[in-house]
């Protein structure tokens, strides 16, 4: 790497807060023309956003960014076009309905008259430049994911893109059209363009980057030549080094098997595999943590057990109730398998996009569990009242009274509504996803008291995490998910941070 | 005998059919927009209201009216009224983003309460029925020669004013616009996709508005055209609920048209057609109850709804986005 030529993009004290947090904080680095660039980091490590100001979706709070040694203020994706720069998004942005050379064309101004033969042609040639494989007439609905990846890579050549930002670009890729994907980065490359890709699946790193920067936790950790990296090393700056928690794990007593997962097979509804046999067992009495790259499957999995997410044949999934009576739960409904004592509180992104009703107070979110109960025809009230006060008593939730909309309450507050009714259906098995995102600390310790306490009652507590630390220190055992599959179950009292990492994002031999 | 009856219910029909379609057309750029603009019957209303007070004075306060100005103030007038109802429309649903659906109710009430008080409080006659002769002579002219020297073609053809012609030429140079300009393809990506249009640099909110506002201006003139053409130049206060029927229908003809202009331009005449039933069938020996056969254009257009849907046509459905507020993503 020639480092005297000027820098292709040169970050420099970049800064980006959502709230109190920092997504970005003080980042320097310098990427270069005619280089693949491996923008490397966990969940949350604030690699999107920092290349979302790149493309002029966000703006840096502080700090400046330099392109192609001017000073740069990007504050559109108009913007980012101007100067050069393309970001290929994970979820595309394509119109189903218009043919390739229509999306091309979108927003584009001047250029003469509107001429989509003369425009299909020029898409042509980008395509005989680089090698890609497309047809200019091709509606979008009947395109397979990969051409609607390579659509956008043309949209953005066709912009005269000079930097090329690939958000996860082979997460939707099968191997073969990751190798052609890899090719076209190589000639991009060898044409003098800028390539950064935000991965993290280190295999990838290794066969196709130049360099790699590391971030963590929004912070940037150091770039490296990928010709001095190894798996372990890149996984060992990516992780950092272990914190210790003062989170309390009571030892296990008298485990009990509740839930056999065996050999689970299921496709999303865009025919994509999510989940790839997998199989495991839960006992009542442990914490199984679940840990993965976000998109690996957690949610399905879990929906498959809550009888949300349909499997394939041949997949089975049996409960023992605390009665002794061994169950299949396919084939029942969600309902069904909520009465049996399964419990499913997901926290996703929005928290409210699922399990509450934001506008109803936390009386009337308890009532969603309850409004079956009983045989009037007027709903009980009482019942789902006390429950109400009891959870805003024990779990502390600060809330002007039990009737206030919820989503007027604090992110926090609401997570405890959230699991706090689902603990309440004192269930069996307890399954929760995301428990303490977006939660302060003492938030967050009141969530894993919580969980404990079920555990210690003999609940089979299953707890889907993102941050590896927490994970180590509450979990009993870590089912590790990579790409759909069950890359490992591991002691949470004898493994590493780096062993979870490393299987985090390297799929095992026998099991790819 | 019987070709006669079936060329007057043809040419009723057709007469029926010009400013549906011209409503509909209106409507038509909206939706496109991604905008479901059920506002559609009061703004035809308020359009109508508008521009025929503006010609009905003109033509009393003058003892020799001049053509081209009727023209003008008639088509103008009640464009500019109209436009007024798509800014209030795009205000609520695009910059305060409330629900289209709601304010569109809310600006059909509010527009046909509108027209029947400027009826009111503008013509002061004992009945509130007024007919502007002048006017109807000038805005239903027909095309000379054309109209009545080609045997049948004339009749079938060239029988109705030039207002129809020029609705035809508006519907064609629609299609060009939305299909051969940069401009209507940017307006279909709004439609579509507006996360997709907006990282594109398409200023989303500006098409929504522009479309919202000449969309409803088209939609206006519809409500002038229809009291011309088929109300044969008369107003009275007790006819708004009329004209806000027809601005259902010309909703509901967009549907049936799979939002593609060139099926307004048959799909109207069919509407037309199913309209006229209860007049001329009796005449041909068929007696339905009429109630049954005001339905038909109804009917047609839910079975054309159930038939595309489970032929799952992606090139059939309406925008994708259409009746959705557009957020930008923001953290």
């Amino acid at each position: 790497m020639n480092t005297n030529m000027t820098p292709a993009v040169t970050f420099r004290g970049v800064t980006k807060t959502f709230g109190d947090n920092y997504a970005n904080k003080d980042i320097t680095m310098d990427i270069y023309s005619g280089e693949i660039l491996a923008l490397l980091g966990e969940n949350g490590s604030g690699k999107t956003t920092l290349m979302n100001m790149l493309s002029g979706i966000y703006y840096p709070d502080g700090g400046e960014i330099f392109i192609r040694g001017k000073k740069a203020a990007i504050r559109s994706p108009h913007d980012a076009h101007e100067l050069g720069i393309g970001m290929i998004h994970q979820h595309f942005k394509l119109v189903d309905v218009f043919t390739a050379t229509e999306n091309v064309l979108l927003g584009i101004r001047g250029e003469g008259k509107y001429n989509p033969a003369a425009a299909a042609a020029r898409i042509r040639e980008i395509c005989a430049t680089y090698g890609f494989e497309l047809d200019p007439s091709q509606k979008v609905y009947d395109m397979t994911v990969s051409q609607k990846q390579t659509l956008e890579i043309v949209k953005a050549l066709y912009r005269g893109a000079e930097i090329l930002i690939l958000d996860e670009p082979t997460a939707v890729l099968t191997p073969q059209e990751a190798d052609k994907l890899f090719s076209v980065l190589r000639n991009m490359r060898a044409e003098g363009k800028t390539v950064i890709i935000i991965t993290h699946k280190l295999q990838e790193v290794l066969s196709i980057s130049d360099r790699v920067a590391i971030l963590r936790k929004g912070g940037y950790i150091d770039t490296v030549d990928t010709s001095s990296a190894t798996e372990l090393s890149l996984t060992e700056l990516m992780v950092g080094k272990k914190v210790e928690l003062e989170i309390e794990r009571p030892s296990v007593k008298d485990r009990v098997l509740r839930l056999q997962v065996q050999h689970v097979n299921a496709f999303n509804s865009e025919g994509t595999q999510v989940l790839t046999d997998v199989s495991f067992d839960a006992y009542g009495g442990e914490i199984l943590g679940i840990a993965g790259i976000s998109g690996c499957g957690q949610k399905e999995l879990l929906e498959a057990v809550a009888g949300l997410q349909k499997v394939e044949e041949g997949s089975e999934i049996l409960y023992d109730d605390p009665k002794g009576k061994r169950e299949s739960l396919l084939g029942k409904s969600p309902k069904q398998i909520k009465r049996m004592g399964i419990s499913l509180s997901f926290v996703p992104e929005d928290r409210l996009g699922m399990g509450l009703v934001g506008s109803m107070g936390m009386t009337g979110n308890m009532m969603l569990k309850s409004y079956s109960d009983g045989r009037s025809l007027i709903a009980e009230t009482k019942a789902p009242k006390e429950l109400a006060e009891k959870i805003r008593d024990e779990l502390e939730v600060v809330t002007p009274s039990i009737n206030t909309p919820v989503r007027r309450l604090s992110g926090g507050n609401i997570q405890k509504v959230l699991v706090g009714r689902e603990i309440a259906s004192s269930p069996a098995v307890l399954m929760t996803a995301y428990a303490v995102r977006g939660l302060d600390i003492n938030a967050s310790y009141t969530i894993y008291h919580l969980l404990n306490q079920q555990k210690q009652k003999g609940v089979a507590v299953i707890f889907v995490g993102e941050d590896l630390d927490v994970l180590l220190a509450l979990c009993d055992r870590i089912l590790v998910l990579c790409g759909g599959r069950v890359n490992g179950i591991v002691d949470a009292k004898e493994t590493t941070k780096e062993q979870i990492g490393y299987l985090m994002t390297n799929l095992k031999e026998e099991n790819a | 005998m019987t070709v006669d009856i079936l060329i007057g219910w043809l040419q009723q029909a057709i007469r029926f059919a010009a400013f549906i379609m011209l409503a509909s057309l209106g409507e038509l750029l909206i939706e496109k927009s991604g905008s479901l603009n059920l506002g559609t019957p009061g703004t035809m209303c308020v359009g109508a209201a508008a521009g025929f007070i503006s010609v009905f004075y003109y033509c009393n306060s003058t003892e020799d009216p001049n053509a081209a100005i009727i023209i003008l103030l008639a088509l103008g007038v009640s464009f500019v009224a109209a436009t007024f109802m798509g800014v209030l429309f795009g205000f609520f649903t695009i910059s305060l983003r409330i629900n289209q659906n709601v304010v569109g109710l809310v600006m059909t009430m509010f527009g046909c309460g509108l027209a029947e008080f400027l009826s009111v409080y503008f013509i002061k006659s004992e009945s509130g029925n007024v007919r502007c002769q002048e006017a109807y002579d000038v805005l239903t002219a027909k095309i000379p020669f054309l109209s009545d020297k080609l045997g049948y073609v004339s009749d079938i053809l060239f029988s109705y004013g030039f207002m129809v012609y020029a609705t035809i030429a508006l519907i064609v140079g629609m299609m060009i616009f939305l299909y051969r300009t940069r401009a209507g393809l940017n307006l279909r990506a709004v439609g579509e996709n507006p996360g997709t249009a907006d990282a594109a640099g398409i200023n989303v909110t500006g098409y929504k508005y522009a479309a919202a506002c000449v969309g409803s201006g088209l939609i206006g003139m519809a409500g002038i055209f229809c009291v011309m053409e088929f109300k044969s130049g008369a107003w009275a206060t007790a006819d708004v609920p009329a004209i806000e029927a027809f601005g259902w229908l010309a909703v509901a003809l967009v549907i049936f048209a799979l939002w593609k202009p060139i099926n307004l331009l048959w799909g109207a005449v069919v509407f037309g057609v199913c309209y006229w039933a209860e007049s001329y069938l009796p005449q041909m020996g068929i007696v339905i109850s009429t109630d049954i056969v005001q339905m038909l254009p109804y009917v047609i257009t839910i079975l054309v709804l159930i038939v595309v849907n489970l032929r799952k046509n992606k090139e059939n459905q309406g925008p994708a986005s259409l009746g959705l507020p557009y957020f930008r993503e923001e953290r």
